[in-house]
């Protein structure tokens, strides 16, 4: 399968790529680590007749603090996220859920930004950053802002992302220290998007009660879901087996999956409801000290 | 569409080549540097059997332009034998192991075995399946496949290979 013809350009800087980007207009396209779109392209899903390759931008790479806050260029793989000391002592949500992403070769490649600014909802990452309410920085031609990640999708492929923007960053600030966290992946084989997925973070008052907590779940609607609702359920409780189930149900009442072969819309529902439980069990070990 | 320029080292040669921007990396290797060894199989970045080692990376070249290529280091199973001619310790254990039976999954297998034992020297049982796991076979059930990786660790680790009781 070869890709439809494409003029290649590959700027050095995000200033470069963001004019460039101006200058194509609905004909260009940025690529990352490509493992979404590349293989868009040989479907004939994608036929961009520009693109505009971030991979020479050293910018928009690396894990650095600022203030209270670790930010990630964009173009940071997810090989890289994984094998980062600061993020498995500091979000260690983010290494569980990239070692569950795809296999070794595409971790090599695939970035963090390509995963969460796609838009697909099968991608893992989207609900890990509502979980922990990260905030995107964009450019564009019209200068710099920032998105919430629980603000940012709007439908499969559709995103708060306006034509030439590129997202440069992402900005988590780190749950307190000593808090708990899962991701949870229902999936058939390695490699496979999620049947149902559920991100949570906690953390675990000495009373043993639910101080603060985020519930997100991925590939059971058209965007990344933050399970608000049951979010809230939770806090304060004392994740009794009663108030987890009221927020299992929570869960399961926003999901709107679409049927394919990994099942049923049911199905993936009430899948949905059993990664947000054991999801909830683990973060809460964890949060014990476990 | 105009070519790109492309210069890059393969199997420890410079290479310069002119490049349509939509080449994928293994079309380049195929089919302008005849290095057939990397196999396509399903193109759609899941099965592995086209996985070369790129600036100290495994990837899957069905899902790389050769334009994203340009100034790197690659190493396809063709550098992967010793300058003597004689096999390398990984293509010598597939072989002593019975780790390929068709052998169109073995050149990815190889090459992404050999970059697994650079970064995890001692892998274990469940540490070698997991890093394999981008590279799918058809034939073996994968056990002579682990058997070998476990040879071959145990070679380049100067330690005598021990099978695992069952």
């Amino acid at each position: 399968m070869i890709p439809p013809s494409f003029a290649y350009h590959r700027p050095s800087s995000v200033k470069d790529a963001i004019g460039l980007l101006a200058g194509f207009g609905e004909d260009g396209r940025v690529l990352a680590g490509g493992h979404s779109l590349i293989p868009m392209m040989k479907l004939r899903l994608a036929a961009p007749p520009n693109l505009v390759d971030l991979g020479g931008i050293s910018d928009l790479k690396g894990i650095a603090t600022d203030g209270g806050d670790i930010v990630i260029g964009a173009m940071t793989t997810q090989h890289e996220l994984i094998g980062s000391d600061l993020l498995g002592k500091k979000i260690p949500l983010l290494r569980e859920t990239s070692l569950q992403i795809a296999d070794p070769q595409v971790r090599y490649l695939g970035t963090l930004g390509g995963n969460v600014a796609n838009g697909d909802p099968g991608n893992d990452m989207p609900a890990v950053m509502m979980c922990l309410n990260a905030t995107y920085q964009v450019a564009g031609k019209s200068g710099e802002r920032r998105i919430q990640a629980r603000q940012f999708y709007q439908g499969a492929y559709f995103t708060a992302l306006e034509p030439g923007e590129i997202l440069t960053a992402i900005r988590i600030r780190p749950p307190d220290e000593g808090h708990g966290w899962s991701y949870h992946k229902l999936k058939r084989k390695i490699g496979d998007y999620a049947t149902a997925a559920a991100a949570v973070v906690l953390t675990m008052k000495g009373t043993g009660e639910i101080g603060s907590a985020a519930i997100a779940l991925t590939n059971v609607a058209e965007t990344p879901l933050y399970a608000e609702a049951a979010t809230r359920l939770i806090v304060g409780s004392k994740l009794d087996a009663a108030t987890v189930k009221q927020a299992v149900t929570a869960a399961e009442a926003i999901t709107a999956p679409a049927s394919d072969r990994r099942g049923t819309p049911q199905y993936r529902t009430k899948m949905a409801g059993v990664m947000v439980a054991r999801a909830l069990a683990q973060a809460a070990q964890r949060a014990r000290g476990g | 569409m105009a070519k790109s320029q492309i210069a890059l080292t393969v199997n420890g040669e410079s290479v310069d080549a002119l490049v349509e921007p939509r080449t994928l990396l293994i079309h380049f290797l195929r089919e302008q540097l005849n290095l057939t060894g990397p196999h396509i199989g399903c193109e759609t970045s899941h099965c592995g059997a086209c996985t070369v080692d790129l600036d100290g990376k495994s990837v899957k070249s069905c899902t790389v332009f050769a334009v994203q290529a340009n100034g790197a280091d690659i190493r396809t199973i063709e550098g992967m034998a010793n300058a003597d001619g004689t096999l390398h310790v990984i293509q010598e254990a597939f072989r002593e192991m019975h780790g390929l039976q068709c052998g169109f999954c073995t050149p990815g297998m190889i090459t992404r075995a050999w970059r697994l034992l650079q970064e995890n020297p001692n892998p274990g049982e469940s540490e070698i399946r997991y890093g394999i796991s981008g590279n799918l076979c058809r034939c073996t059930g994968y056990q002579n496949i682990v058997r070998a990786i476990q040879y071959a660790a145990a070679k380049l680790n100067g330690v005598p290979f021990q099978e695992a009781a069952e």
